[in-house]
């Protein structure tokens, strides 16, 4: 075999130069192309979909460079796909660049993916998972591993790697090492006949009918690059009629084929080759160095960690490269394989830690080469289906700027609604939400749509994520999720989550969420994260979504609030104690929406201890934090007003409590500035503070007792703080208080002993029939019962309403 | 110039391996050692006892050819120990990390009982530890009365290892002053130990390495100098691996602990047990056992040796003070000692730990009370 050269050159004997590999090993590419340069064939068929022929001169483009992926899907149903990903390192890959370069003709000779892809439709695929449907992955035997087992080894990759990867080039026979493993695998497929891929006969059946035909046009000079397991099968005699009767019948569909680029960090995932493999970097690596790969690959890692402040020198090279030398020899293995060569960093560059060794593993070890794919290269299915769903939505993409209204409650604005928030997760910022005029209900958007021509690259990018804009919004949303910097960022996603109804992404969010609340130290984080989130649910119950799961997270970040928020707010500055009082009321109002969320929830369910978790404990506990925080000294003044006034709008603390407490802290003894950052968080921040004062005599008399007492030199202190509490009442507020305070404590006096004995500060003490009356009807009316109940009254609403006003 | 130093007659005045209340590894498991020497076929290392491979499976145990079975002496991963031997066969010195109770020094004198037959070469680092102790001392008689000279010399357990070719091992490295420390540098990096006062060198004959172990929690108290910590490989030792394993080993010390303090046995003592290991685990990996739930790790250490205590503790207080039963009031205080080290980060931890994982629990309620009431 070795003897034959150029020209007429090919395999002995007109048989076909069957070259098994393993897809993506480097030994085996290595391995390909000295035996493809020793035969020089003048045919190289490859192990793929035909489909791709067209698209094999787009591989030695200038601008194509791995790893790519083929990519083929159903015309009508984007998401029904298949990926045969390919790197530098992969004998495919290498067999193509050789035909081209030396400009033999190349073709793909596996099943066509028009028959591929419609299998997994009649397995009952749902179509979402194409990617594995075309070549499923159940219980069937894995040839590998059955050699590795007999070989003595416990794990099928490292045996191969031991056999075949890591076997040194230029050995002498460039076909032995496939001679032997044809052998090893004729072996094996005779054991165990197509060992459960029952889908090879008919795929083999097709290559075989196509070796046929290559032979016919091209004599002896065919050579065919194929998966190590198929060689047997391509080697036995069938006949034509045979091969012919099995491929007789096979579902169709329309299919399509195009290049997209991939990553290493998706090399890993199952594809239309199989199984994906764990290590791409360092397979890349060893395809790419051209000797002393363990000398290199130790001076590629202490090169990332000396670009990571890590101190490593050369000495810590030479050490790292004997240890996994030795580790390789104690191990009885041919050369120092990833293992011995992690264990080797790990002990002596990372001294024993596995925190820099998995940067070294992201970086290296997968690695984060994307590919790219020329321009020339077909549409990404991303793109149709976007196409499809515009059509559907009645939604042209136009470069004029407009406003869209939605109503969300029709089915074909919340589809829009959806397809615009899943474009937005994926980057192609098409619509921008803007505020809705008008209504404020949550089944109300509304968008401002302008589409730019280069939103169309953004999404052929965004086609690395998925062949359907739900499937690639969720994949991009989990991505986002496990990157996103800060806890508010991943309730943000969860709300997005939910805004654009992508169900499988929430599981992925969710958990990310509760690992990173768990672990989130900071109360202002914790804090600010959990509006979005309750206000998520409330959304998730307008669109009717299962919430479930994000309410238990909300409730458990509840907790965690609860618990860390005391602690939080000793030793504060004025600047982080404002801060820390936005972060209680909008926990408040959060914790009151969480709690008509669990209770609606515990009502529905069939549960029973929903019940008890519902609005009670959670409110009763955020009340009793309040409390807490009320009555500690160190908690800055604005926070414990805030927390009385919590309370009190509540009912939780009576008028007379929070008078007392009031009364305390205005007390001589308290600083003035203190006392004046205790009222402005009581009354101020134009939440009805100034009606509070306006209302309840007694509070203002505290206030204005204490203020006429502030010593003039404190009073140029606390001026600016009183005069932001008070500037943001309403003018009419501001002007009643003013009289109030005019009309000074004595009319209070006056007026007071009569009422303040038994009704409430500044009110009588009975009802005033007559003006109680005045409201009735439009009590009614809100009720919707007046017209009918009272007769009498049916056309006095008018007259009646403005006697209100008066 | 260097010299060579007799084998010091070792002093085995006071007690025989029989008598001896704990006997060395190389006595313990002389059997066993022997038995791997005889079928040992693989090329040894100069001076090594045992081929590397042997010294691997003296350690992690299994089953010879001719059916003599070595138990394992250390149970985790297969991994560490390779790394182990290979470094002291790459005669690189090896630093054995890990916190306190993940069986450092038995591995680091397993180590040197396999490899060189002989694990009492020890040095004991201590903050008074004199460089006298990895160098060398003087006999102050003999120098007296003949001056400097090699009689005069005490060599130190490092000068024995290095001129008999044999492991030494540093006990708690990390506890040595730093400036002692250093001296360990040359010794590591030129192989030598020079004597100026004699004007000679003790040169380290080949199969001469050191096993040092230290404590990582302790970093802060007297780290390596990076040229220093450049001479080691590492192996961190990691907490054990499962629950049932961490049980098992907290019962069977508890027992032993009990016994020798005469408490009463509790058999219904070991749901106890595993809650208390759970939640140490739980603790101290920041994840529920079931993964679902992350939760924050307190600033102390949780390991087993603190499980254990915790337990023992729980104990003595069911046996002095209570029925006799090891209830979840008894383990609640002691957790709550262990847990909270620093008063106000850990209290926050535990907090949310008890009220997000300890409250959903079923069949913990009992232990929540417990805990409340103690933390409250």
């Amino acid at each position: 075999m070795t003897g034959i050269d150029g020209g007429e050159g090919g395999a002995v004997g007109g048989e076909p130069l069957l070259l098994g590999v393993r897809h993506h090993g480097p030994g085996s590419a290595r391995a390909v192309r000295a035996a493809l340069d020793a035969a020089r064939p003048r045919v190289v068929l490859i192990e793929g979909p035909p489909e791709a022929d067209a698209l094999i001169p787009l591989a030695a483009d200038a601008d194509m460079r791995p790893p790519v992926a083929l990519l083929a899907h159903a015309v009508d149903e984007p998401g029904r796909s298949a990926f045969w990903p390919l790197a530098e390192f992969s004998p495919e890959w290498v067999a193509l660049r050789w035909a081209l370069e030396w400009e033999v003709p190349a073709r793909f000779i596996d099943l066509p993916a028009t028959h591929s892809l419609a299998w997994g439709r009649d397995a009952g695929g749902d179509g979402t998972d194409g990617t594995e449907t075309a070549d499923p992955v159940d219980v069937r035997i894995d040839p590998l591993a059955v050699l590795a087992e007999t070989a003595g080894y416990d794990d099928p990759e490292r045996w191969w790697e031991d056999v075949v990867e890591h076997r040194g080039g230029g050995t002498g026979d460039v076909f032995g090492p496939f001679l032997a493993l044809e052998e090893a695998m004729g072996a094996l497929r005779e054991t165990y006949g197509h060992g459960g891929h029952d889908k090879d006969l008919v795929r083999e059946a097709y290559m075989r009918l196509q070796m046929r035909s290559a032979q016919r046009e091209f004599g002896a000079g065919v050579a065919v690059v194929c998966g190590a397991w198929h060689v047997p099968a391509l080697r036995r005699k069938a006949s034509v009629a045979a091969d012919r009767a099995l491929l007789k019948g096979l579902p169709k569909v329309k299919a399509d084929m195009t290049w997209v680029p991939w990553t290493h960090r998706r090399l890993s995932r199952v594809s239309g080759y199989g199984a994906g493999i764990d290590s791409p970097g360092w397979y890349g690596h060893l395809f790419a160095a051209p000797d002393r790969p363990i000398e290199r690959w130790m001076t590629k890692v202490a090169g990332l960690l000396r670009e990571e402040d890590r101190l490593v020198s050369s000495a810590h090279v030479i050490e790292a490269v004997r240890l996994a030398e030795t580790l390789a020899a104690m191990r009885g293995r041919p050369l120092a394989g990833l293992g011995e060569t992690t264990d080797a960093v790990r002990a002596v560059m990372c001294e024993g830690s596995d925190v820099p060794l998995s940067l070294v593993r992201d970086r290296l070890v997968v690695g984060d080469v994307l590919g790219e794919v020329p321009q020339g290269a077909p549409a990404v299915p991303l793109q149709r289906d976007l196409d499809r769903a515009q059509r559907r939505l009645r939604l042209k993409p136009e470069a004029l700027e407009r406003e869209l209204e939605l109503d969300l409650r029709k089915e074909i604005d919340a589809g829009r609604s959806r397809l615009l928030h899943r474009l937005r997760l994926l980057g192609v910022a098409w619509g921008e939400p803007v505020a809705s005029r008008g209504s404020t209900g949550t089944f109300r958007e509304t968008w401002r749509l302008r589409w730019e021509p280069e939103l169309a690259v953004r999404v052929a990018e965004a086609g690395v994520w998925g062949t359907t804009v739900p499937a690639a919004a969720t994949a991009k949303a989990e991505a986002d999720a496990v990157g996103a910097p800060s806890l508010a960022d991943v309730t943000a996603l969860a709300e997005r989550c939910l805004l654009a109804e992508l169900p499988d992404a929430l599981p992925v969010v969710m958990q990310v969420l509760a690992d990173r609340a768990a672990l989130d130290t900071d109360v202002g984080h914790l804090a600010q994260a959990l509006p979005a989130l309750v206000r998520s649910l409330r959304y998730g119950d307008v669109r009717g979504t299962d919430t479930h799961a994000l309410t238990e997270v909300a409730e458990g970040l509840a907790e965690r609030i609860f618990v860390g928020l005391p602690p939080a707010c000793a030793a504060l500055d004025a600047d982080a104690a404002e801060e820390i009082r936005r972060h209680v009321d909008a926990v408040h109002g959060a914790v009151g929406l969480l709690g008509d969320a669990t209770a609606a929830g515990a009502a529905a369910g069939p549960a029973t201890d929903g019940a008890e978790r519902g609005a009670g404990p959670l409110r009763g506990r955020w009340h009793s934090v309040l409390r807490v925080l009320c009555g500690r000294e160190s908690v800055p003044g604005v926070i414990r007003g805030r927390a009385v006034r919590l309370l009190l709008d509540d009912g939780e603390l009576g008028q007379e409590k929070a008078a007392r407490l009031m009364g305390l802290v205005l007390s001589p003894g308290t600083p003035p500035a203190d006392a004046a950052a205790w009222i402005e968080g009581f009354v101020g921040g134009g939440a009805g503070g100034g009606m509070l004062l306006v209302h309840d005599e007694r509070l203002l008399g505290l206030v204005d007792a204490w203020l006429t007492g502030v010593p003039a030199d404190a009073f140029t202190d606390v001026l600016p703080l009183l005069r932001r509490t008070f500037s943001a009442y309403e003018a009419g507020v501001r002007r009643t208080l003013g009289e109030l305070v005019r009309r000074g404590p004595g009319e209070k006096a006056g007026g007071g002993p009569a009422g303040s004995g038994a009704g409430l500060p500044g009110f009588a003490t009975d009802l005033d029939a007559a003006r109680a009356d005045a409201v009735l009807p439009v009590v009614r009316l809100l009720l919707g019962v007046g017209l009918d109940g009272v007769p009498g009254r049916r056309d006095a609403d008018d007259n009646e309403l403005a006697g209100v006003a008066r | 110039m260097s010299v060579s130093i007799e084998p010091m007659p070792v002093e085995t005045g006071e007690t025989t391996p029989a008598q001896a209340l704990r006997p060395h590894a190389e006595d313990a498991f002389a059997a066993e050692l022997a038995a791997l020497a005889a079928q040992d076929d693989r090329p040894r290392p100069a001076r090594w006892k045992l081929s590397p491979w042997a010294v691997a499976t003296y350690l992690l145990g299994g089953t010879l050819p001719d059916g003599t079975v070595i138990t394992p002496k250390y149970v985790g991963p297969r991994r560490i120990v390779e790394v182990a031997v290979t470094t002291l066969a790459t005669d690189r010195a090896l630093l054995l990390l890990g916190v306190p109770g993940t069986a450092k020094t038995w591995v680091s004198e397993h180590l040197a009982a396999a490899v060189s037959g002989d694990s009492t070469l020890l040095v004991q680092g201590t903050a008074g530890t004199p460089e006298e102790a990895i160098r060398y001392g003087w006999n102050y008689a003999q120098l007296l009365a003949n001056g400097p000279s090699r009689d005069a010399l005490v060599p130190s357990p490092v000068m024995r290892a290095m001129a008999e070719g044999m492991t030494a091992r540093v006990e708690e490295l990390t506890r040595i002053p730093a400036d002692v420390q250093d001296t360990l540098i040359t010794i590591l990096s030129e192989k030598t130990l020079p004597i100026p006062e004699l004007g000679q060198e003790v040169q380290a004959v080949r199969g001469f390495n050191l096993i040092a172990t230290a404590n990582d929690r302790d970093r802060g108290v007297n780290d390596l100098s990076s040229a220093l910590r450049r001479r080691f490989n590492t192996v961190v030792l990691p907490l054990p691996e499962s629950v049932e394993a961490e049980v098992d080993i907290v019962s069977r010390r508890v027992d032993q602990i009990g016994r020798s303090l005469d408490l009463p046995a509790v058999p219904e003592g070991i749901d106890e047990i595993r809650r208390v290991v759970t939640v140490f685990r739980e603790l101290r990996d920041g994840v529920t056992a079931d993964g679902r739930t992350k939760v924050k790790s307190p600033s102390g250490t949780l390991s087993t040796a603190e499980a254990i205590s915790v337990v023992t503790n729980g104990l003595a207080l069911a046996a002095h003070f209570g029925d006799g039963v090891l209830r979840a009031g008894d383990v609640a205080a002691g957790i709550l000692g262990a847990v909270v080290r620093d008063p106000a980060a850990d209290r926050v931890v535990w907090q949310e730990y008890l009220e997000a994982v300890v409250r959903e629990r079923d069949g913990w309620t009992d232990f929540y009370r417990a805990c409340r009431e103690v933390s409250a």
